[in-house]
């Protein structure tokens, strides 16, 4: 049995990304984004045989899936608890049991009231991997992710001389993207001016480091390969996948070196299974919680060295005509924040060359990755075929 | 108004929290191979012994790294900010989470030495504090 190119991803599907989908239950949101997935895949809602749910802390469960899409014999069924790594997660596990021949069609959606709902940063500490940080740290006063990361971007510059400005490369470049997508939060241009003025959030995050929090749903499916040849759209190959676990998973303040997360250890293993090299890679979308995390996880695929990232982003190098075209829909910090699932659903749309102006010219080979839970990255190489 | 976040210790974790209260500051260290970790938990990574006792810390700390928080996103902490979370080397090993006091984040530097000290916040819990060494 092998992974590599087994499986391929035939639907992407989204609703409108909003502030407020106006009280519209979650479930109703995912269930909209599983429908126009499942019809751009070609195939009808019974065809679905799998269901991935990246992110268990959603309200939603598989079975409300089969119930409301009328699934008539679902035969696997489980998700992938990796937070905002989840959704890149859930293409390999989806993947493994296609090649493993269990099922043929597998959905997955990911969908949140973040801004209306339950936000994210209240929730945190009730989740079970972030149990240490709420016991030994959360007393001190460090109680959300910009304060648990800002640490590691701290690091960073005092090792590497990596400075705001730098970040703030990344930020108005996603806005850029942004603006171009037509289902985008944020669509007022930014300069880096504008983000050096931005309030302090957690030093050194600065408000235009961090991400949105937004509603809206986004799907995908994930066929056989040999299925999704006679589908409605351009195949989309599952080249390369594989997630990784940072030292001290739990607690970033306990990891030896917190420069370095999950994805340094998961990317060599998802090039060589795609047999492809950082240099081939014609766009990418890159889990951006916050900017920092881009900018970190530039240097853990191997497009420079470590503490090379922030001379690597600077010029406009992430932009469109860049030297690698980086969240072109958008991203988390000027879309939506839908845990990254959005980055699937783009990566697919490049490689069909159905990008409309944020199109990179000629896209065959892309990633995307995901980030979360302290530092889980996953990784999936897909290519045009 | 929401209190503060309070530890809920378990077995494994209430010497750490005793230690606190009476101003010390403890580590979990095992009794098989003696390596020190911290947090504290149930297995020792190296040798995966279940036997454990516990040692003070010396006190002594260095910077690692830090953030100053500025954003209210727990309002029983608004009245402090902003603060400064110093993430710090101990010489045993481990790192410490703790807030910096009697100095700003201008005076912190990588392997900048630190003392550890303890301070009773306004529920009656303990938790350590650091301060630049010699100041």
């Amino acid at each position: 049995m092998q992974l590599a190119n087994a499986a391929a991803v035939t639907g992407v599907g989204d609703t409108d990304y909003t502030r407020d989908a106006g009280g519209r239950s979650v479930l109703s949101l995912q269930l909209e984004a599983a429908l126009k997935a499942i019809s751009d895949a070609g195939i009808q809602p019974r065809d679905i045989d799998g269901i991935v749910m990246p992110s268990p802390s959603s309200p939603v469960v598989a079975e409300e899936l089969v119930t409301n899409l009328g699934i008539p014999d679902l035969r696997f069924s489980t998700g992938t608890p990796l937070g905002g790594a989840g959704p890149v997660a859930a293409l390999q596990c989806a993947a493994a049991a296609i090649a493993a021949g269990i099922c043929s069609h597998v959905l997955l959606t990911l969908g949140r009231t973040g801004r209306t709902g339950q936000r994210i940063g209240a929730r945190i500490q009730q989740m079970p991997q972030f149990r240490l940080v709420g016991e030994f740290e959360a007393p001190s006063g460090a109680l959300a992710p910009a304060q648990y990361y800002a640490p590691m971007a701290r690091r960073h510059m005092e090792m590497f001389g990596t400075t705001s400005r730098q970040l703030a490369e990344i930020a108005v470049t996603t806005r850029q993207h942004a603006i171009l997508n037509g289902n985008a939060r944020m669509t007022t241009p930014l300069s880096i001016e504008d983000h050096q003025a931005s309030r302090m959030i957690a030093d050194p995050l600065r408000l235009y480091d961090c991400s949105l929090e937004s509603d809206g749903a986004a799907a995908v499916v994930v066929s056989a390969a040999d299925r999704a040849r006679d589908l409605r759209r351009p195949r989309v190959l599952l080249a390369g996948m594989a997630e990784g676990h940072p030292d001290s998973p739990s607690a970033i303040t306990q990891r030896g070196d917190m420069t370095r997360l999950g994805l340094a250890k998961a990317a060599p293993r998802a090039f060589a299974m795609a047999g492809v090299t950082p240099a081939d890679i014609d766009v990418a979308e890159i889990y951006d919680c916050f900017t920092y995390i881009v900018l970190c996880q530039i240097e853990d695929l191997g497009f420079c060295g470590k503490g090379e990232g922030g001379a690597f982003v600077e010029g406009g190098a992430l932009g469109l005509q860049g030297r690698l075209p980086v969240n072109t829909h958008g991203g988390l910090l000027s879309q939506a924040h839908i845990a990254g699932m959005n980055h699937v659903v783009e990566l697919v749309r490049q490689l069909r060359g159905e990008a409309g102006r944020a199109q990179v010219p000629d896209a065959e080979v892309g990633l995307v990755t995901g980030y979360g839970d302290l530092g889980d990255g996953t990784l999936a190489i897909m290519t045009r075929g | 108004m929401p209190g503060k976040p309070m530890p809920d210790p378990s077995p494994e974790t209430r010497p750490y929290w005793d230690g606190l209260a009476e101003g010390r500051l403890m580590l979990q260290r095992c009794a098989e191979c003696g390596r020190i970790r911290h947090y504290p938990q149930p297995m020792c990574p190296s040798c995966h012994s279940m036997a454990a006792d516990w040692v003070e810390a010396s006190g002594e700390a260095t910077v690692h790294s830090w953030t100053v928080a500025h954003h209210p996103f727990h309002a029983a902490f608004r009245a402090e900010l902003p603060y400064v979370l110093v993430t710090a080397d101990l010489p045993e090993g481990v790192r410490l989470l703790a807030q910096l006091r009697d100095a700003t984040a201008e005076a912190l530097r990588p392997g900048r030495k630190l003392r550890i000290g303890f301070e009773a916040n306004e529920a009656g819990l303990t938790l350590p504090v650091l301060r630049l060494a010699g100041a």
